[in-house]
C-alpha cells in the first residue's frame, strides 16, 4: 500500500521509543493510519547533536530536538492540517554558513542509508533489491559474474584494494571442499565508522552481495564477523538475516536455482587485529585472534584450512549494484586503477564531520573543504590522517593530489578503510604519532617481537620527546625501528604501525626537532614543554588568576601584575581562560 | 552468576571450540567479570584444556577477568577524540570518578577503563558508560552525566 506521507525517526538517541509511540497514537487518534506510515530507522540522519529526529516525507522536513509532546503536535498540524511546524524543524545554524552540502557526492553505497527502513526487507526490495540476486541465480555463470566484477575494476574496499574478481577466482578455483564466505565487519580504525552505517542504514546490501560471490565461489556457508563494539548494527543485521530466510534469498534452493547459501552472525570481543583476515578466522573458530603467515591464503586454506573467501563489508555492498547496473556503469567514475566511489569518515578539526561517499580521484582539497566544509573557526589545515592507526599524515603540499589508492601510497599512506581525520594548525604531530603509536602497541596481538617489543620501544621514546625528555639521536632511533618493524611482522598491523611516526618525521620533521633541541612545542600542545605567561603591560592586577589557580602557582599583589611560577604550575590553562583582559600568553 | 546462567549461555552458541570466543563474551558481560571457577566451568563443557580458555579469555579486551564496578566508564581515547579536545575531558572523567584507568571506586560504584573507536567519530569525543554512548563531551557536561547513573564522589 503507498502511503502519502512517512515519518521517520532516529531510534539511536535515548527517549526516541516514547516519540515514536506519541507519532503512532496521534496518528491513530486523527485516524491516519492508512495515510501516515511512522518508521524507526537508525540515526544518521545528519550530525548526531540534535537530540531525537525526525523526517516528515515528502517534503523532507527534518525536526530536531523532539518530545513526545512535539511529535502529536506535528501529525495535528503537518500531517493533517499541512502546516510543517516551524518552530521545531531544523535550521542551518547561521553563525558559520556552510557550502551546500553533498556538492560532489556521489552515494552507492550509502544510496539506501536514511532513505529506507532497514527492519522492513521490503523497503529493499522497492529498491530494487535482491534483483541483482535474481538475475545471477537464473540468468548468470559464476564465470559470466566474474567478468562483470572486472570490468567493474572493484578493488577491496577493506584496506589493501586488491581486486573483488580476482580473490573470487582464486577460492572458485580452490580445488577443496567445502568452501567459505567471509564477511568482514570488524570495523576498527579509529576514525572509521562506514560499514556501520551500512550495517545499521542497508544491512540488505552486504547479505545480496555475498550471496552473489558465495554462488562465484562454490561456498554454502557463510560468517559475518562483527565487531562487538557495533551492538546496533548486529541487531540490525540479525533482523535482515532472519527476513531474507523468510522471503528465501537465503537458505536452500534460492530462486528454484538449487543453489543454497546461509549466514551466521560471529561477533568479535574487542581485538583489533581481528580486522586482519587470518587473525579473524581464528576468531570465528573460537581462537585467540592472530594472524598467520601467508602464503598460504585464505583463498587456499582458510577457515578450518578451508578455501575461505573474504571480503569487507563495502565491497560487498558494491556487488549486487555493479550486477545490476553493469561493470560498465560502475567503472565509469574513478581514475584509471580506482573505479568508482568510496565512503570516508571525516573526522577530526573540520566543520561538517560524517560520512560521504565521493568518485574515487577527488582531490584531498575537494574532500577537505568542499565535501567537509573547510576547517572548523577557518583555521589553517595543517595534515590529514588517512586509512586509520596503519595509514599516514598527509600534509598541505599533497592537498590537490588524487585520492586514490596509489597516489595515497605514493605519499607514504594508505587508503585504508577511509578513515579521515583532519588536522588543524593546534595539532601536535609529534602527540599525534604518540597517540597513534599508543593505540597499536596496545593492540598489538604479540606474536612477532618486532610489532610487540618495537611499538614499545617507539611509544616511549615519542613519550620522552613529547615530556621534554627527548635526545639527540632519538629522531633516528624512531626511523630505524619504525623500518625494522616493518621488515619483521607478519601481518599488516605490524608492518603498517611505524606509518603515523615514519610519516610525519617525513614532512614534519622539524616539529620533532623543536621538541627536542629547543624543548618547545610549536602547536603549544605538550604540556611539559610549554609555560604560561603573564604580560606585565595588560596585566590589571584583578587576581582572578590566583584565585582560581587549583595549585596556587601565581602570585602578585591587587591592582600590580601577577606572577606564574613555572615550577609549581600544572598548564590547566585555567588562568588563560578567566583572564578578563587576555593577558595571558603560552609559549 | 551462578551454573545454571552459565549453562544457558554455553547452549545458546555453541558446545565446542567455536563458540568459546561468543561464550566468553556474553558471560563477562552477564557476570562483570569471569572467575576460574567460571573458567573451569565452560573449558569442562566444551572439552578444551583449561589454559586454552584462559588463552583466549584474556586475549580479548571484552572478557574481564578481573571485578568491575556496578557501572563502567570506557572512555575512547583515539585520535578522532583527542583530535577535538578528549585529553581535558578525559582528565575530567577522572577527576569525577576520583581514579584512573583500570581503577574501581572503592564504593564499588564505578570502573574506568578506555576503549577502542566506538564508531562514533563525528561527535567526538565519546564514551560509553555501560551500554550508553555518550558524544559531544566536555569537561563541563561530564558530571552531569555520570550523575544520572549513579553518585559520583570525586574532585569538581
Amino acid at each position: 500500500m503507498a502511503y502519502r506521507a512517512n515519518i521517520l525517526i532516529s531510534s539511536e538517541a535515548p527517549g526516541a521509543d516514547a516519540v515514536q509511540a506519541a507519532f503512532l497514537s496521534k496518528v491513530q487518534d486523527l485516524q491516519l493510519e492508512d495515510e501516515v506510515q511512522v518508521l524507526a530507522t537508525t540515526a544518521l540522519m545528519g550530525a548526531a547533536t540534535q537530540g531525537i529526529e525526525a523526517l516528515v516525507y515528502p517534503e523532507g522536513t527534518r525536526y530536531v530536538n523532539l518530545t513526545p509532546a512535539d511529535a502529536a503536535t506535528i501529525v495535528e498540524e503537518h500531517l493533517y492540517k499541512g502546516r510543517p511546524v516551524q518552530r521545531l524543524a531544523y535550521v542551518e545554524p547561521k553563525v558559520t554558513p556552510l557550502p551546500p552540502p553533498n556538492t560532489k557526492e556521489v552515494r552507492v553505497v550509502l544510496g539506501n542509508v536514511g532513505k529506507i527502513n532497514p527492519f522492513d526487507i521490503e523497503d529493499y526490495i522497492a529498491e530494487d533489491g535482491y534483483m541483482a540476486l535474481a538475475k545471477v541465480l537464473t540468468e548468470m555463470t559464476p564465470d559470466q559474474v566474474v567478468e562483470e566484477m572486472k570490468k567493474s575494476g572493484l578493488r577491496g574496499r577493506g584496506g589493501a584494494g586488491f581486486p573483488a574478481y580476482m580473490k573470487w577466482t582464486l577460492a572458485r578455483n580452490s580445488p577443496n571442499k567445502p568452501k567459505f564466505l567471509i564477511c568482514n565487519g570488524d570495523e576498527g580504525d579509529p576514525g572509521a565508522f562506514m560499514n556501520r552505517s551500512v550495517l545499521e542504514g542497508d544491512p540488505h546490501s552486504v547479505i545480496e552481495g555475498m550471496a552473489i560471490a558465495a554462488y562465484v565461489v562454490g561456498a554454502e556457508q557463510g560468517y559475518f564477523y562483527v565487531r562487538a563494539e557495533y551492538p546496533i548494527a548486529i541487531r540490525t543485521l540479525r533482523v535482515a538475516i532472519e527476513q531474507a530466510r523468510e522471503y528465501g534469498f537465503l537458505g536452500q534452493n534460492i530462486f528454484g536455482s538449487g543453489f543454497n547459501f546461509d549466514l551466521e552472525i560471529r561477533m568479535g570481543a574487542g581485538a583489533f587485529v581481528c580486522g586482519e583476515e587470518t587473525a579473524l578466522m581464528r576468531s570465528i573458530e573460537g581462537k585467540r585472534g592472530m594472524p598467520s603467515t601467508r602464503p598460504p591464503f585464505p583463498a587456499a586454506s582458510g577457515l578450518w584450512g578451508k578455501p575461505s573467501n573474504i571480503n569487507n563489508v563495502e565491497t560487498y555492498a558494491n556487488t549486487a549494484k555493479i550486477l545490476l547496473k553493469g561493470g560498465e556503469w560502475f567503472s565509469s567514475v574513478g581514475t584509471e586503477k580506482s573505479k568508482g566511489t568510496k565512503t570516508f569518515a571525516i573526522a577530526g578539526k573540520v566543520k561538517r564531520t560524517g560520512l560521504i561517499e565521493v568518485p574515487l580521484g577527488l582531490t584531498l582539497r575537494e574532500v577537505v573543504y568542499d565535501v567537509g566544509g573547510g576547517i572548523l573557526n577557518d583555521k589553517k589545515f595543517k595534515a590529514v590522517q588517512t586509512g586509520g592507526p596503519m595509514g599516514g599524515c598527509i600534509p598541505e603540499q599533497f592537498l590537490d593530489m588524487p585520492v586514490d589508492y596509489e597516489s595515497l601510497a605514493s605519499v607514504g599512506s594508505i587508503m585504508g578503510s577511509g578513515g579521515f581525520v583532519i588536522m588543524d594548525e593546534d595539532t601536535c604531530m609529534v602527540d599525534i604519532a604518540r597517540f597513534f603509536m599508543d593505540f597499536v602497541q596496545d593492540e598489538s596481538c604479540g606474536k612477532c617481537v618486532p610489532c610487540r617489543v618495537g611499538t614499545r620501544r617507539m611509544l616511549e621514546i615519542l613519550n620522552d620527546i613529547c615530556e621534554g625528555r627527548g635526545q639527540p639521536g632519538d629522531i633516528e632511533r624512531l626511523e630505524e625501528l619504525g623500518k625494522s618493524i616493518m621488515r619483521g611482522s607478519l601481518c599488516g598491523l605490524g608492518q603498517g604501525a611505524p606509518n603515523p611516526v615514519l610519516s610525519t618525521i617525513k614532512y614534519f620533521r622539524h616539529e620533532y626537532e623543536a621538541h627536542i633541541y629547543e624543548k618547545k612545542c610549536p602547536a603549544k600542545v605538550c604540556r611539559a614543554l610549554i609555560e604560561y605567561k603573564v604580560n606585565p603591560e595588560t596585566c590589571i592586577g584583578c587576581t582572578r588568576c590566583a584565585r582560581n589557580c587549583p595549585v596556587n602557582a601565581i602570585s602578585g599583589k591587587p591592582k600590580e601584575a601577577h606572577y606564574i611560577d613555572p615550577s609549581i604550575c600544572i598548564r590547566c590553562g585555567i588562568c588563560s581562560q578567566v583572564c578578563p583582559v587576555n593577558a595571558i600568553s603560552v609559549e | 552468576m551462578n551454573e545454571l546462567a552459565l549453562q544457558a549461555i554455553i547452549q545458546h552458541y555453541r558446545t565446542s571450540e567455536e563458540g568459546l570466543v561468543e561464550i566468553l563474551r556474553e558471560a563477562s558481560r552477564q557476570a562483570g567479570y569471569l572467575t576460574p571457577e567460571h573458567l573451569a566451568f565452560i573449558a569442562k563443557a566444551l572439552h578444551l584444556p583449561q589454559s586454552q580458555v584462559h588463552s583466549v579469555a584474556s586475549f580479548y579486551s571484552l572478557i574481564s577477568l578481573k571485578p568491575l564496578g556496578r557501572h563502567v566508564v570506557r572512555f575512547c581515547q583515539d585520535a578522532p577524540c583527542h583530535v577535538v579536545g578528549g585529553r581535558a575531558v578525559w582528565e575530567a572523567v577522572q577527576a569525577a570518578l576520583g581514579i584512573g584507568v583500570g581503577e574501581t571506586t572503592p564504593d564499588g560504584r564505578w570502573s574506568l577503563l578506555t576503549t577502542s573507536c566506538i564508531g562514533a567519530c563525528s561527535v567526538g569525543p565519546v564514551m560509553m558508560v555501560d551500554d550508553d554512548i555518550h558524544g559531544n563531551l566536555t569537561p563541563e557536561s561530564v558530571r552531569d552525566i555520570l550523575a544520572r547513573y549513579d553518585k559520583i564522589g570525586g574532585a569538581a
